[in-house]
């Protein structure tokens, strides 16, 4: 009985130790970018839109009427005149096509998040195992990706977007996927490798060759770990330049979405009402000001996090 | 070094040939060929469709359009474009090219120059009230969306206030009596800038070699000089009503791409300011009794400007690039708003021809910045 436990234990003990090391080094971390300050400003106004974007259905299914509050084919019958000026029903007002501003904007605030979430993965998922494999490998596979790295880095990424737009019908998912696959290859591929070739020449590398593990074994259990926070870092930059070029794109009425903060500018400016800035600000200010702020946002929490990922800057 | 340039030149033009070979086939992954974008626009007769199949090689086989499609490209021969029909492809990027460069290389000029001079001030106050507002305030500006920072300040210096046009390059009103066409007056101004800039320049080193006592004052009175001497030689050929409105367009998509981009620069300085600021030479020239100022100007600021240069020779690769958005938001007829009129029109020569130019520019730049980068900094060895 007691041999049994034991035999037990150590893997459980293993494993609560493990626990214990990575959540003190999480408080550690915690502490670091708290100290920031900046990025907790970004982490509150992330938390706000997200909290927007989590409502929305909520509010479609309970209190908002979808014939009135759909954010794409609703139509405010309440009202007389579109665009409304902001009320009790419609509390940011209702745009040129008589759509509910609030409700426009809280959906979407769900796909940017989306949008985000899957090119900053795309981006890390590809970036992480081209760092890896260049670093691990070297020679000819290292001289092929970074070749290709320096393609993807000069590349135009707006003209090509927009390009790419004319030629297939670019969607939130392709415009994720294309941001991804330069991004990956590119700029943060470099970077990730440049990371990982500090941890190949490290002796735990040498003492898993020598206990037979595998390339494919080393890389993922091994290399990729030490890899995390770095690619947590650019997966932040990714974000804000993704949601950026999503704004930009259907701004300009190249992208085929249904509705996004880029969109409702643009409605507003094909209507004509982009220079009446006083007189209609609900149709200008509020997808503008939310693009900026979510920007601005991952932009800070990317900052303030390589405070701590970067020891070179902590605590000058 | 010269090993060095011949690899990376090597490289950039096998990048170019992936590239162009990218470009190749997406167009050639769609539906039909590109005359028959053609097909219905009764603008084009068919002598004119049969001309351009030749010219694009669509009976061809595959691996014969390539090579077509690359030759095309290095003769600059892009087919005729159809928004602007029956003008050619080369022809309208000739006509953009020069407005695009010149609004960004001032304004890039510009940002570098303001976040440097920042940056500097920045990292020797370190703490307190002007770190702090400056700081907030580039973030905000360079994460700002930039369609929404250019339409405030159009609604406000040109809607509201009316200080200056709204947009486009030029008055149509006032240019329908002109004598000279607005191109003509355009690269007259690019010369008349080129050659300015080479005499200050000029000045400069002189001055700055000399070590002359007086070097500010003579600096200043090459600056007067020069203006004035630009003042009277265009009023003397009495097209500089035309000129003053160009420049009068050019002031507010100059002055929103200055704010937006500055902070980049000034985060960039004051990091590499505070870096040079810990090495022994600092505490030499301390010791040696010289003013703050001095220190700050003479020996940490040129030691810190190294990243700066480069980042600013990277970014005139990319202004380009960038260009597309200011370019649509000020109407300003370069490439940038050339590429998304062309996109939204599905002018598809113009598009891909645009497409093609802005990367080439994009590859010539990089060389450029490397060559620079070698030269500027002796501590790289190849």
């Amino acid at each position: 009985m007691s041999t049994v436990n034991t035999q037990h234990a150590a893997p459980t003990g293993l494993w609560r130790a493990r626990l214990r090391l990575a959540s003190q080094s999480l408080r550690e971390s915690w502490q670091l970018f708290a100290r920031t300050r900046i990025g907790i400003i970004g982490l509150t106004i992330i938390g706000l839109y997200a909290l927007l974007a989590l409502a929305h259905p909520i509010l479609m299914n309970t209190v908002w009427e979808p014939r009135t509050y759909d954010p794409v084919v609703g139509y405010a019958f309440d009202e007389t005149q579109q665009p409304a000026p902001p009320s009790l029903k419609h509390l940011l007002g209702t745009d040129p096509l008589g759509r509910d501003i609030l409700s426009q904007l809280m959906f979407s605030a769900r796909s940017e998040f989306l949008l985000g979430l899957l090119a900053a993965t795309v981006t890390v998922v590809i970036g992480t195992a081209v760092g890896a494999i260049a670093a691990y490998f070297g020679g000819w596979v290292d001289t092929l990706l970074m070749r290709l790295a320096d393609i993807m880095i000069m590349m135009p990424a707006i003209s090509v977007l927009i390009v790419l737009s004319a030629l297939i019908g670019v969607e939130h998912f392709e415009l994720a996927l294309i941001i991804g696959i330069l991004s990956g290859f590119g700029a943060t591929g470099v970077v990730l490798k440049s990371q990982a070739l500090s941890v190949v020449v490290k002796p735990y590398i040498d003492a898993a060759r020598a206990a037979g593990g595998g390339h494919f074994h080393i890389i993922l259990i091994h290399i990729v770990p030490n890899l995390l926070p770095l690619s947590f870092l650019y997966m932040m930059f990714t974000v804000t330049s993704a949601i950026f070029s999503e704004a930009v794109l259907s701004f300009l009425g190249l992208l085929d979405v249904r509705m996004s903060w880029g969109l409702m500018i643009h409605t507003t400016e094909s209507a004509g009402y982009l220079l009446q800035v006083t007189d209609f600000w609900w149709l200008i200010f509020p997808a503008s000001l939310s693009i900026t702020l979510l920007c601005s946002a991952f932009y800070l929490v990317g900052r303030s996090l390589d405070e701590v990922v970067n020891p070179r800057l902590r605590s000058r | 070094m010269a090993k060095y340039l011949l690899k990376r030149s090597a490289q950039i033009l096998v990048t170019l040939f992936v590239f162009l070979t990218l470009v190749f086939f997406i167009v050639n992954a769609q539906p039909g060929d590109v005359s028959n974008f053609y097909a219905l626009n009764p603008d084009v007769p068919p002598e004119t469709r049969e001309r351009l199949q030749d010219l694009f090689g669509v009976n061809e086989p595959l691996w014969k359009q390539y090579l077509v499609h690359i030759r095309n490209t290095f003769t600059g021969n892009f087919g005729v474009s159809f928004s602007h029909y029956p003008r050619s492809v080369a022809d309208v990027i000739m006509e953009r090219l020069p407005r695009t460069v010149v609004l960004f290389m001032t304004a890039t000029a510009l940002s570098f120059y303001l976040g440097f001079a920042l940056g500097k001030v920045l990292a020797w106050r370190r703490g307190g009230w002007f770190e702090y507002t400056s700081t907030v305030g580039g973030v905000t500006l360079y994460t700002v969306f930039t369609p929404w920072f250019g339409l405030m300040m159009i609604w406000l210096f040109a809607f509201k206030a009316g200080w200056l046009p709204i947009g486009k390059f030029l008055d149509p009103v006032l240019w329908r009596e002109a004598p000279i066409d607005a191109n003509t007056v355009f690269n007259q101004m690019i010369l008349t800038a080129f050659v300015v800039s080479i005499v200050v320049f000029a000045v400069f080193v002189i001055t700055g070699q000399r070590r002359m006592g007086n070097a500010r004052i003579t600096r200043i009175a090459s600056i007067v000089l020069a203006s004035l001497a630009v003042v009277g030689v265009w009023f003397s050929s009495g097209t500089a009503v035309y000129a003053w409105d160009i420049v009068r367009h050019m002031v507010l998509p100059v002055v929103t791409l200055t704010l937006i981009s500055f902070a980049g620069t000034m985060l960039l300085t004051r990091n590499s300011m505070l870096e040079t600021m810990r090495e022994d030479f600092v505490m030499a020239a301390r010791a040696k009794g010289l003013t703050e100022r001095a220190v700050r100007d003479k020996h940490v600021a040129r030691n810190a400007l190294l990243p700066v240069v480069t980042s600013f020779i990277f970014s005139l690769a990319f202004a380009v690039d960038g260009g597309v958005i200011t370019e649509s938001i000020f109407s300003w007829p370069g490439m940038g708003q050339t590429l998304v009129s062309a996109t939204l029109t599905e002018d598809l020569p113009l598009a891909v021809g645009a497409f093609v130019f802005v990367g080439i520019f994009v590859l010539v730049a990089h060389l450029v910045a490397d060559i620079l980068y070698a030269y500027l900094d002796p501590r790289i060895r190849y």
